[in-house]
């Protein structure tokens, strides 16, 4: 982690008709950090994330994602980032070697550039002898490990994950956190939002999300002292009880 | 729930008022060159009945040649010259019908509807004057002498395959990115989006390329279909209906996040009105005016006109370029739209 400062949001609102899905969230972070985004379902963390990366209009407020503009920079900031969605999306009727060389090609990688990385990728995650298989074949971890490799296959700056453990099981879970980690070691940071609150343990510093609002923000072990609990989620659950939209 | 209730009474309506051969309001030409009482009297009973709706405006034959050619009329009336003058001394007189058999059943239709009236007349006339008189109908058939099915059949299929071909297969593949969630990669990713729309649309462009190629060559050789006019400029309007259809698919797959809803609307919303209300299998001037609207919103429609010009009566860039103008506003705004929904859903 150094001091450089990767992402900062001032304000960031964004509303939809009456509904204000995110409210007023400020926060900053470093390079090589690992953020969480807590929250219950339906707290805004999608949402959030989505005006981060580009793909949703802010009501209101401001955002820098590095160093770029969310309002008017966004081809630069997709250039920066890396993004895995909730249902690791990958193209289940190709094989493991066509994704990769695919999702290469679409983040903009040169034709050598495609071919080493894509080699690397797939001796690193073991999948030489199934790299001609198609994806769907697949369990659902390496789905997740794939589709999470292929995020960062462009060396972005940034990492931007949606839940990326959703209905994994607790060893791929730990395995999958084991390549955040080395992610974040090599400079990307990475930015997470999950609903396990075991997970929110792993991270540098957390945001608790409730109602759109940030109630909570920073390490997961300051927090725990500020509240007097023993875990991350007596935290939460001291600050969600308040909590009105639930799904 | 709406598609389930709503389909029994919208194909009840269709099906009771549009689906019907019968051929009401037809727009016909006369072109007497005889001007006496008989031709007067012949040409009031056949404008009596409600088939047929005469335009006053076409007075020769160059005319009525460039009716049938841009489609004004349908059928055209010929009386010879001294019409009642050889009937009364002669017992015998000369009615020429023209009729436009581009579409053969309607073209056969509307003949015997004008041939039933001019017999009924001969008869009356015979009862009255106790002499053998025969007014002869000379009948002939514009454009597709021997009523071949394909005239009619050959266009139709081309649009309604394009606009299948194109329109569903791209809305099913754009929505099928968003079920799965690439979409989200993708729009995150570096590629600009009308790259990604762009790059959905080719692979059935070029399908689509494949089809019209395959139906014109089984058309020509198999049926023996003509093609009159120009195959580039059959070749150039093709291409705009192909891109419409493309346009109209991304429009559907704007509005729907699922495989199967897009399938429902393209099938339902457009295989639907191409095969019952496009012109293809039923006329559409006999139609109640709220179904021939809503015919005219429907690409197909305007696609059918162009090609069977084109294909069949031969015509050139003149006699088509309000059709093609309406296809390249649809496709302009089915563009618009789709651009529109998609900035909203982001």
């Amino acid at each position: 982690m150094t001091n450089e400062t990767v992402i900062k949001t001032e304000d960031l609102t964004k509303r939809f008709g009456d509904f204000t899905a995110v409210k007023k969230i400020s926060f900053e972070v470093k390079r090589g950090e690992i953020f969480g985004f807590l929250g219950a379902n339906g707290a805004g963390k999608t949402t959030a994330m989505k005006m981060l990366i580009g793909i949703l209009k802010p009501t209101s407020g401001n955002a820098k994602i590095a160093g770029f503009d969310i309002y008017n920079q966004t081809e630069q900031i997709k250039k920066n980032i890396g993004y895995m969605s909730q249902k690791f999306s990958l193209y289940e009727d190709l094989t493991i070697m066509e994704n990769v060389q695919l999702f290469a090609g679409i983040y903009g990688l040169s034709d050598d550039e495609i071919k080493q990385r894509s080699s690397e990728l797939i001796h690193k995650l073991n999948l030489q002898n199934q790299a001609d298989k198609l994806v769907e074949s697949l369990p659902l971890g390496w789905k997740q490990k794939l589709a999470f490799s292929l995020a960062i296959i462009h060396n972005p700056r940034i990492v931007f994950l949606d839940e990326p453990t959703s209905g994994v099981d607790p060893i791929t879970r730990r395995q999958f956190w084991n390549m955040i980690y080395e992610a974040a070691s090599n400079g990307i940071t990475v930015f997470v939002t999950t609903h396990y609150m075991d997970e929110a343990e792993y991270c540098n510093r957390i945001t608790i999300l409730v109602d759109g609002v940030i109630k909570a923000l920073d390490s997961p072990a300051a927090l725990k002292e500020k509240y007097n609990t023993s875990s991350i989620e007596d935290v939460f659950v001291l600050l969600a009880r308040g909590a009105k939209r639930n799904d | 729930m709406l598609v389930l209730f709503g389909m029994p009474v919208i194909q009840l309506i269709i099906f009771g008022f549009a689906i019907t051969t019968e051929v009401r309001n037809a727009k016909i030409a006369v072109l007497d060159n005889s001007k006496d009482e008989i031709t007067q009297l012949l040409i009031n009973r056949i404008e009596s009945t409600e088939y047929f709706q005469i335009e006053r405006t076409i007075n020769n034959s160059d005319q009525i040649e460039s009716a049938f050619k841009s489609g004004k009329i349908k059928l055209a009336i010929v009386f010879q010259p001294n019409f009642q003058n050889e009937l009364l001394h002669t017992n015998k007189a000369q009615i020429q019908i023209l009729s436009d058999a581009t579409d053969p059943n309607q073209a056969t239709t509307l003949a015997n509807y004008v041939s039933a009236v001019v017999m009924d007349y001969q008869n009356e006339l015979m009862e009255l004057n106790k002499i053998p008189l025969t007014i002869d109908t000379e009948l002939r058939m514009l454009y597709n002498p021997q009523l071949k099915g394909a005239y009619t059949s050959v266009p139709g299929v081309m649009g309604l395959i394009l606009l299948l071909v194109s329109a569903m297969m791209t809305s099913i593949s754009v929505v099928r990115e968003k079920e799965f969630g690439t979409m989200e990669i993708l729009l995150v990713s570096p590629m600009k989006p009308w790259l990604v729309i762009i790059s959905k649309a080719i692979p059935y462009f070029i399908l689509s390329i494949v089809n019209v190629a395959t139906i014109l060559l089984l058309s020509t050789t198999l049926l023996d279909m003509p093609i009159h006019g120009s195959l580039f400029l059959l070749t150039l309007v093709t291409v705009l209906y192909i891109l419409c259809a493309l346009s109209l698919g991304l429009l559907i797959s704007t509005i729907t996040n699922s495989q199967l809803a897009s399938m429902l609307i393209s099938l339902v919303g457009l295989m639907l009105p191409v095969v019952m209300l496009s012109g293809y299998a039923f006329p559409i001037a006999n139609m109640p005016d709220i179904l021939q609207w809503i015919a005219n919103l429907s690409p197909a429609k305007w696609y059918i006109i162009i090609i069977k010009n084109v294909m069949i009566k031969g015509v050139g860039p003149e006699g088509i370029w309000k059709e093609t103008i309406v296809l390249a506003a649809m496709t302009a705004v089915f563009i618009l739209i789709s651009i529109k929904r998609f900035k909203i859903r982001l």
